[in-house]
């Protein structure tokens, strides 16, 4: 467990309003690693997040960050592109590098290459709108990519696109990996998705948010479209599944929450 | 494909404007009204082009008096509220007395700004008092209406107040800033009108609210309507220039500005 970038002791986080998003949450994302951290609606996944983007402080417990404290160490990639509409592709993903101060030719450069791995060199002058919601949430991840983080984290980024092009981006994102050699933590409902991408896979309940089970994937799962109806990945699925399921058992019935998309 | 859909657009208010003043012109002659109760369109026109020289002359005095106090309510409504967006306390601080400025009739506070001001001062402060506001409010709504996730992304990357301010809260609150100006510009001529009716013929360059009352008191009717068309014409053109304006601005990227699909 030492290679751990960042790790969580103990951690839960109570939001002003009362929610307690998080309690005594344990956690590590290891060097290399592709985390999942699969759940229901409500049940902290984002926050998790937040947490290790050290965009929230938690309210007891540790985050302890083995990371240097430099900003660009950790990308990040929001449920929405989150692009600025006002400024073009290239400009959308230079903004990392041009708060970073990275000198201007360095920076260009640096543009030119995250957005051809990522398949859009050819969009660099049109403006958000004129691409398609698969197309733009490529360049969020061009952007989260420019300063080569060593982490990167994702917040349900292909929740709102359609199958066929989630299923494309899931490609692109495991080929993206393997080439940059990042350690990814990634927020998903989808079990499927979580099967599919991860090496490690973190099953989570609501009220309060916890960890409920971890489930490890053998990496020498093949992840191709294929592998998506064999026997193992199914049985992943099943497990996941389960676990789901068995925590939102525990609950009493509510009224409301539990949304399923 | 760019012209026609112009024409088409505009072809109904045209058709109603012309529709309005041929039923006047209409009446006029037809009932034999006399010019001191009613003028003809025609004869206001006529009286327009023949008075032109007083008439515009004014005209520049009001459009003047009117772009100035805009301008400067632009340039201090954008200061003040970015300002507020860097400390909220200040905005705590100045907003009742923001706001009780704006509520109180700019025609209750004129005549008192002409006791203490020359009246030209006191009709540009008027012009200004009324158009500030709508622009304060609204650059300040635009500041704090960046996206939540892209004022993250800015903190994630270690972006200074600055930067974000430049690079994002900024253009994010630009079309909300524009529709501050477009009715600044509006409230701005009325302003300037209320002040010049208060100030009266106590300035020496008098702009078309003086030529209204003045021609009143000669029962110059015509004159009275050749003023108020343009008074009307100024108000309309400050609207589409200013339209333009956040037109150009906005046109590549905001919703407002984009075609209108069908
Ligand atoms: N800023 C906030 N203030 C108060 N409560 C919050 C805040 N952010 C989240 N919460 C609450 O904390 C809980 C966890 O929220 P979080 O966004 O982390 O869930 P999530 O697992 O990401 O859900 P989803 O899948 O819907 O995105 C929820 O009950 C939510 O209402
Ligand atoms: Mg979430």
């Amino acid at each position: 467990m030492n290679d751990a970038l960042i790790s969580f002791h103990d951690v839960g986080k109570l939001y002003r309003n009362g929610t307690i998003a998080l309690a005594h949450v344990d956690l590590a994302i290891r060097a290399g690693e592709f985390l999942t951290l699969l759940g229901p609606s409500g049940c902290g996944k984002s926050t998790a997040l937040r947490l290790i983007a050290g965009l929230e402080k938690a309210s007891s417990g540790q985050v302890e960050r083995v990371l240097p404290h430099k900003p660009g160490t950790i990308g990040f990639v929001f449920q929405e592109p989150t692009l600025m509409p006002w400024a073009r592709i290239h400009e959308n993903v230079l903004l990392p590098l041009r708060l970073q101060k990275v000198p201007a030719r360095e920076a260009r450069q640096r543009v030119a290459e995250v957005l051809a791995l990522v398949g859009l060199e050819e969009f660099g002058k049109a403006y958000p709108r004129e691409l398609s919601g698969g197309m733009r949430m490529r360049v969020s991840i061009a952007r989260a990519l420019a300063l080569r983080p060593a982490l990167l984290l994702m917040d349900e980024p292909f929740a709102a696109l359609d199958e066929i092009t989630r299923f494309r981006l899931n490609d692109d994102l495991l080929r993206l990996k393997k080439e940059l050699a990042t350690t990814i933590a990634f927020v998903t409902h989808s079990v499927f998705e979580s099967v599919y991408l991860s090496t490690r896979i973190m099953v989570m309940a609501a009220r309060p948010g916890r960890i409920v089970e971890e489930i490890v994937i053998d990496p020498a799962l093949p992840r191709d479209q294929d592998a998506r109806a064999s026997v193992s990945y199914m049985d992943y699925c099943r497990r996941a599944s389960r676990a789901l399921a068995g925590a939102a058992a525990e609950l009493p019935p509510q009224a409301e929450g539990s949304k399923t998309p | 494909m760019k012209i026609q859909p112009g024409i088409i657009r505009y072809a109904p208010s045209a058709a109603v404007v012309a529709a309005l003043l041929f039923a006047w012109e209409a009446v006029v002659r037809l009932g034999h009204i006399p010019p001191f109760i009613l003028p003809a369109p025609s004869l206001v026109l006529t009286t327009l082009l023949s008075d032109r020289t007083t008439l515009f002359a004014s005209l520049v005095v009001t459009l003047e008096t009117t772009f100035t106090a805009l301008l400067i309510a632009v340039v201090g409504g954008l200061l003040l509220a970015i300002l507020f967006s860097q400390w909220k306390w200040l905005e705590r601080a100045l907003l009742p007395v923001a706001v009780t400025l704006q509520v109180t009739p700019i025609i209750a506070i004129a005549p008192l700004l002409l006791v203490y001001l020359a009246p030209q001062s006191a009709v540009l402060v008027c012009a200004f008092l009324v158009a500030f506001f709508p622009i304060l409010a609204n650059a300040a709504l635009g500041l704090a209406s960046a996206d939540r996730n892209l004022v993250d992304l800015f903190a994630l990357y270690g972006a200074s107040r600055w930067q974000s301010l430049l690079w994002l809260r900024l253009p994010a609150a630009l079309p909300f800033i524009l529709g501050g100006v477009r009715i600044g510009g509006g409230l701005a001529l009325i302003g300037a009108i209320a002040g010049e009716l208060a100030a009266g013929a106590s300035g020496r360059e008098t702009g078309l609210a003086f030529r209204i009352i003045e021609a009143g008191y000669r029962l110059d009717i015509p004159r009275m309507f050749a003023a108020l068309a343009l008074i009307s014409f100024a108000g309309i053109a400050i609207f589409v220039i200013l339209s333009a304006v956040s037109y150009f601005l906005l046109r590549r990227w905001h919703e407002s500005a984009l075609d209108e699909g069908n």
